[in-house]
């Protein structure tokens, strides 16, 4: 099985009251994600991101259509507690996800739910709290710690129940840019340890770290493809209000200049490394 | 101001008492406090506040921040004193128009006052020498043997955990509310109790909102790492009775011994 999300004719209806008519906040959805893919979902708000997230782990249940997460149906109860573990979740505010007053044993809240014997979860704790640079803070509580390490505990937390795919849901949206330089630090090291990763975000910078973006638009898969595809129709990109990121938007005008740029940087860092060829 | 309140805080280190097993923590606390009431003089007091010390100083938590926790009582410790004081009929020590103080009336104020002092300091040793989820864990094996009469004895836990998790969270969030306010004109702190009263409700509002917010948000988060309860759950760590728990039982019974004895002899 290459696929460990596999969305077929997706379609979420809400309603905000009961005499209003429902709001439809995803329209007909196909994809499939590849295990050991990393994938940015980017749109404006209300383009329907995060209630596709949502609907990734059984959290909110399709309306119509059929999701599957590591070959169960996220509408199968029986099956949606291997759902959630299969497809762990960040959210947004680092603050209102921590369970616990200490780190550590918020860290363990996860394996806990799952019953794992309490020998194994305190290796696992160690070992998610180390992968996230937090080992030193296992005894703190998490009000004293700043954003990007309450948002690394929270990771921590998702790690320690060894799930596949991880889905990050605006993760940095509440940070500094130094706390989002360590969340995507973070993000990056545990896609290459094979953890697939699915990123709901709303900073180009970080869409162009993936291999793949979707950008979402009025609850539909608007453009679909590698970031270089994608960043390339940059006329298409700004039609839903979006940027392209700066090293994107700058080999443009440079081409238009005749200065030839390969179309895969899209990255700053790369665009650095490509112009200082000309010092 | 916000920030002073330590009931509920967990101060982490790694003494005796912090290793001791919740459940005896628990149980001291109890027997702590039930003493407390039983005690009817000044020496019960003193050898009460000598084990309290000398808890303390096993617990290396400083007596500041102990003192700290003392400060959101200390309106109703002045309240009670002067009632006291003021109150009780007996041989009068000085007198003006119909405000009399009286010997018995003075005694009692200062044995309140200490029962007071001492019973809110000694809880809240409880809650800083154990982490929050060791409390609510111990807690919730002294109630499982009620669950057979349907106390949701792990609900019951959970809560609290979650309780004391979001006091500090809370608090910023009443703080941060209260900066907006007083950005937009706002006055807290002139006028009288009244108006002083008056003048929070603006603050209460939003922070229920924002409370339910926060609510609503961890509901999801909790569900998203597969919480459903406290069926089939197991726990980083495991309660079992060391020696220095069964130690702790029988210092506990020997200070309750000399509690009751010397209450009834003096």
């Amino acid at each position: 099985m290459d696929s460990i999300i596999r969305i077929e004719n997706l379609i979420f209806e809400y309603q905000r009251d009961e005499t209003e008519k429902p709001v439809r906040a995803l329209k007909d959805i196909n994809l499939e994600i590849k295990r050991g893919s990393f994938t940015a979902v980017l749109g404006k708000n209300g383009s329907g991101k995060s209630t596709l997230a949502k609907n990734l782990n059984g959290l909110l249940l399709p309306t119509g259509g059929t999701i599957y997460v590591n070959g169960y149906d996220t509408k199968d109860e029986e099956h949606i507690w291997d759902v959630r573990q299969s497809a762990g979740m960040v959210f947004q505010n680092p603050d209102n996800q921590l369970v616990s007053a200490i780190v550590e044993d918020d860290v363990a809240f996860g394996p806990e739910n799952l019953g794992i014997e309490p020998a194994e979860i305190r290796r696992r704790v160690d070992k998610a709290l180390n992968d996230v640079n937090m080992g030193a803070f296992k005894g703190k509580a998490p009000h004293l710690l700043s954003g990007g390490q309450k948002q690394r505990i929270a990771i921590a937390g998702v790690v320690a129940m060894k799930p596949s795919c991880i889905i990050f849901d605006e993760p940095t949206a509440m940070l500094d840019p130094k706390g989002r330089n360590e969340i995507m630090k973070i993000i990056q090291e545990l896609h290459a340890e094979g953890i697939t990763v699915v990123l709901i975000t709303h900073f180009m910078e970080e869409a162009a770290c993936a291999d793949r973006v979707i950008i979402m638009h009025n609850g539909e898969v608007f453009l679909d493809g590698t970031p270089e595809e994608v960043f390339s129709q940059g006329e298409k990109v700004r039609s839903v209000n979006l940027d392209v990121p700066l090293a994107v938007e700058l080999a443009a005008k440079l081409r238009e200049e005749g200065i030839d740029i390969p179309a895969n940087i899209i990255g700053t860092e790369e665009m650095v490394e490509y112009l200082c060829q000309y010092k | 101001m916000l920030r002073d309140i330590t009931l509920g805080q967990y101060f982490p280190g790694n003494s005796w008492i912090h290793r001791l097993d919740p459940r005896i923590k628990i149980m001291a606390t109890l027997l702590f406090i039930i003493e407390l009431f039983i005690v009817d003089n000044f020496i019960g007091f003193l050898i009460a506040a000598v084990v309290l010390g000398i808890i303390v100083a096993v617990s290396k938590v400083p007596v500041s921040y102990i003192l700290r926790g003392l400060k959101p009582i200390l309106l109703i410790l002045v309240f009670t004193f002067a009632l006291n004081m003021f109150m009780v009929k007996g041989r009068i020590l000085w007198q003006w128009k119909f405000l009399h103080i009286t010997a018995e009336g003075l005694e009692l104020a200062v044995f309140m006052a200490i029962r007071l002092i001492l019973l809110l300091m000694g809880s809240s040793m409880l809650t800083l020498c154990t982490r929050p989820i060791a409390l609510t864990d111990g807690i919730e094996r002294l109630l499982s043997p009620f669950k057979k009469i349907g106390l949701p004895a792990h609900d019951i836990a959970m809560m609290m955990t979650i309780a004391l998790r979001f006091i500090p969270t809370l608090l910023e969030e009443a703080d941060k509310i209260m900066k907006a306010q007083q950005a937009r004109g706002a006055d807290f702190e002139t006028g009288n109790l009244m108006q002083r009263a008056k003048s929070l409700i603006p603050i209460l509002v939003p922070l229920f909102v924002s409370a339910f917010r926060i609510a609503q948000d961890l509901a999801m988060a909790m569900e998203a790492r597969c919480y459903r309860g406290g069926e089939n759950r197991t726990r980083m760590n495991e309660m079992k009775f060391k020696g220095r728990d069964y130690a702790a039982i029988v210092m506990m019974l020997l200070f309750a011994a000399v509690i009751i004895i010397e209450s009834k002899v003096l």
